[in-house]
């Protein structure tokens, strides 16, 4: 008996989507080419992206880089193309470590260089999760020997600074069980504080003269380039996450004088431009300090950025804090935690979470606003471009100069801002 | 049963300042303001001891005594017999000049950037994304300077303007001069004007013809929003809109253009006269830097925020209302517009707070603002830092202050109810 069916009982071999709409020609359609407007728009780009690019490879792609002066630049690129408008990258072979290390000692650039691993590998483990744990060890540790690498001068300095450190941990470890927290945490702050008002300077001098070592002493008008915009805009910004934090408790916080003057503060800071809080360092700050101090301009520009930046970060703190749900204040309290566990335990790692793009869209402010301490004098990359160009082989390559050091820029700011993008997916997808 | 204890009224301890928690956060806010105190107290013992020790002392008079230095862009009188403290005015002026037309192109340029960063067409989108890259991952100080050089070197020097067969030639019908001192542009000009009328005993003066126009074009703006207002009431009581468009059009523009006439509004071209142009309005090369430089850098941040402003809309609005039966551009008019502004208005103001900031970074291509005279010129010839910069940072804070206070507003006014 045949099985006689009006139906099709077996499935018809696939077939593959018109040509027009798969592949490259389907993508163009879809995406370019829908209806009219959408293909005056393209069209339109494409010709600005044609002209623009028309007009900067050929700039770009010129061979000067083994050029010594301008005028060097200008036979080649006319002899090349007949006209002398191309780039003059003579100046960037000729200066980039100064771009870079600044005035620093060239025989002794090992030094930055070492300190920028180390700080890649203290960084690392805050990072990415796999990288070993025991890296975080390195953390204490780096302050002290990076200043002391950068700066030179006797060892042992950094090491007593760094036994203050160890000296607070001690006391918190041997009080821990015995005395209330709140003993415990000025007698675990005070401790080294008192050893370094008091002790660490004769303690330091004293051994240094019985056993002598030090490398060679690098002042702070030596810096310069890269090198001091990542020394200025790095240490500000690990320093204001701490104080944006507590900067954004105070002004949430309950306690109505705490919150006045964290509000103050706060306010303060972000209602005036970050150039003239630095001319405040370069002019001011001394004479606020007890006569006769006079402490490093370098030191001084960091404090000022490090409380611009904290007080921006208080705010996208705060922005956190409002974002978390009041169900998990809540239930923090029900479950009877003390207000600093609840924060440490509940709130922090949820609200900082949330305030992720806005902490990094800062840390690249901080960044980008260290090139205003040119303004004052200081030879950052921006202010380095003056130096180059009152050299008068080199006088008038404004562009390549500025490319150069925008593109310095933009590498470190891209790349912070794509990771940020990346630990915002990593932590969504941990949810 | 448990009994019951009689409770002994507690006696007062000292340890109970820090342990009970009544009395806790009072002797906690009494330590943080001795500490607060303290530290002031420090802080204007070390100041007043050092000026002791440099023979100065704190004096304001010096706002009063000849400036001896010039402003190129003046907005008021000013020469160098003028004081300090008119410098100072002057740079103020200069700052919400520069300010105010940086916050327009950039609002204009960061909503279109950040509309058509939404686009639909790749290459459009494309486009946007590197633009918005570009500006914000590189220093604004660096875009100033790169847009100053590029303004300074790249357009003709005035005396190629001149001969009978010029190198360049005046744009836009000869009335723009685009020279390597800046852009020449039209002024208005009035034949039959009111003159001018001086404030504070002649100390400045302002031209009536200018308060007269803007006072009838905000009340025409003013009366065009009572039609509106009219033509809702009436939509309301009879479900019928009137169609005022037209009467709303002419309430705006027919007096203010009757004015002009009256006043016999015309435009002064800049002529080349010897070795420059005369005439016109001379906008500077710093100021064009600075105003491009401060436009195109924040409408890279008002893109971002205008975008994710009209994500922050759910595509269910979108579609309810389509499901209403409402017209797309209604739609956008009166459903995701009105949602996507509350999200949008609050940071954008602040980026105009940000973008008044940054107009500081004007001292670095020698744009005479508030930075540039009271902070620049002044403090350097008096050597009076602690007064200028104590003025010149409440002169900021002042403006963020009414900035932030717009913003507050708004806030509490759109104040949506949680939960």
């Amino acid at each position: 008996m045949r099985n006689v069916s009006f139906v099709r009982s077996e499935m018809l071999a696939e077939q593959t989507p018109p040509l027009t709409s798969i592949g490259f020609i389907g993508w163009a359609r879809e995406n370019l080419f829908n209806g009219w407007f959408n293909s005056i728009l393209t069209v339109i780009s494409l010709y600005i992206v044609y002209s623009f690019l028309s007009f900067l490879i050929p700039w770009v792609l010129t061979p000067t880089w083994k050029a010594t002066s301008l005028n060097e630049c200008r036979e080649i690129n006319t002899a090349l193309t007949g006209h002398h408008s191309g780039a003059c990258w003579g100046v960037i072979t000729e200066r980039w470590p100064q771009f870079i290390f600044g005035f620093y000692d060239r025989d002794i650039l090992w030094r930055p260089i070492l300190v920028f691993v180390l700080f890649l590998a203290t960084i690392a483990p805050i990072l990415f999760e796999r990288v070993p744990r025991k890296l975080f060890l390195l953390g204490p540790v780096f302050p002290f020997l990076a200043v002391w690498l950068l700066w030179g001068g006797s060892i042992w300095s950094p090491v007593f600074s760094f036994l203050g450190l160890v000296l607070g941990y001690l006391v918190w470890r041997s009080l821990k069980e015995r005395v209330n927290a709140v003993i415990l945490l000025l007698s675990s702050i005070g401790v080294p504080i008192i050893w370094w008002m008091f002790l660490t300077e004769p303690a330091s001098g004293l051994l240094a003269e019985i056993i002598p070592y030090e490398i060679q002493v690098l002042p702070s008008r030596d810096f310069g380039g890269l090198l001091l915009s990542l020394t200025i805009g790095l240490t500000a910004i690990f320093c204001s996450l701490p104080i944006g934090i507590f900067l954004a408790l105070g002004r949430q916080s309950d306690l109505l004088i705490v919150k006045v003057l964290c509000v103050w503060f706060i306010e303060f800071i972000r209602g005036v431009p970050l150039i003239t809080l630095l001319f405040v360092a370069s002019t001011l700050l001394n004479i606020f300090m007890p006569p006769g101090t006079n402490f490093d301009i370098i030191m001084r520009v960091v404090i000022m950025v490090t409380l611009f930046s904290s007080a921006y970060m208080a705010e996208v703190v705060r922005g956190g804090l409002a974002g978390l749900d009041s169900g998990q204040y809540e239930a923090a309290n029900a479950l009877g935690f003390s207000y600093w566990k609840a924060q440490r335990l509940i709130i922090m790692p949820q609200a900082l979470k949330i305030s992720i793009p806005g902490i990094v869209s800062n840390f690249i402010g901080v960044l980008k606003d260290t090139t205003l301490v040119s303004v004052i004098g200081l030879f950052d990359p921006i202010g380095l471009t003056t130096v180059v160009l009152a050299d008068m082989r080199w006088n008038g390559v404004y562009w390549e100069l500025n490319v150069f050091v925008a593109l310095c820029f933009f590498v470190f700011c891209f790349s912070m801002s794509r990771y940020s993008m990346y630990l915002e997916r990593k932590l969504r997808k941990e949810n | 049963m448990a009994q019951h204890q009689d409770f002994k009224k507690p006696t007062f301890e000292l340890s109970m300042l820090l342990y009970d928690t009544r009395y806790r956060s009072t002797s906690f806010q009494v330590i943080a303001l001795i500490l607060f105190f303290s530290l002031i107290w420090w802080l204007v013992n070390n100041t007043m001891s050092n000026l002791a020790i440099t023979g100065k002392d704190i004096d304001f008079s010096f706002l009063v005594h000849e400036s001896n230095y010039d402003i190129n862009q003046r907005l008021l009188e000013y020469d160098s017999r003028s004081s300090h403290g008119r410098a100072a005015v002057l740079g103020v002026l200069n700052t919400l000049v520069l300010s105010a037309i940086g916050c327009v192109t950039a609002t204009i340029l960061g909503v279109f950037v950040g509309i058509a960063r939404l686009s639909k067409n790749w290459i459009v989108a494309r486009i946007m994304t590197v633009h918005i890259e570009i500006f914000r991952n590189v220093p604004l100080l660096l875009w100033i300077l790169l847009i100053m050089s590029m303004v300074a070197h790249s357009f003709p020097v005035p005396k190629h303007f001149r001969g009978a067969d010029p190198i360049a030639t005046m744009k836009l019908f000869d009335s723009v001069a685009l020279t390597n001192r800046g852009f020449y542009i039209p002024e208005p000009l009035f034949s039959n004007g009111f003159g001018d009328m001086g404030f504070f005993s002649n100390s400045f003066y302002i031209s009536i013809d200018l308060i007269v126009i803007l006072a009838i074009f905000i009340g025409s703006i003013w009366a065009s929003g009572k039609i509106k207002a009219r033509a809702k009431r009436i939509q309301e009581e009879t479900g019928i809109r009137p169609t005022t468009w037209y009467l709303r059009l002419g309430v705006i523009f027919i007096p203010t253009i009757l004015l002009l006439v009256y006043l016999g509004f015309y435009l002064g071209y800049p002529e080349l006269k010897g070795f420059n142009f005369k005439g016109g309005i001379h906008l500077r090369n710093s100021l064009i830097a600075l105003w491009i430089a401060l436009s195109l850098y924040t409408s890279a941040f008002i893109a971002e925020i205008v975008r994710s402003g009209i994500l922050a809309v759910s595509k269910g609005q979108t579609e309810a209302a389509g499901a209403l039966g409402i017209k797309p551009n209604v739609i956008m008019a009166l459903v995701i517009l009105p949602q996507a502004l509350k999200v949008i208005v609050p940071p954008l103001i602040s980026n105009y707070l940000n973008l008044t900031k940054n107009s500081s970074l004007a001292i670095a291509v020698g744009y005479m603002d508030l930075t540039g005279t009271l902070m620049g010129i002044t403090l350097n010839q008096t050597g009076r830092e602690l007064e200028t910069l104590l003025l010149g940072m409440s002169i900021y804070l002042t403006i963020s202050l009414l900035i932030s206070a717009v913003i507050n507003w708004y806030n509490r006014r759109n104040d949506m109810v949680e939960r």
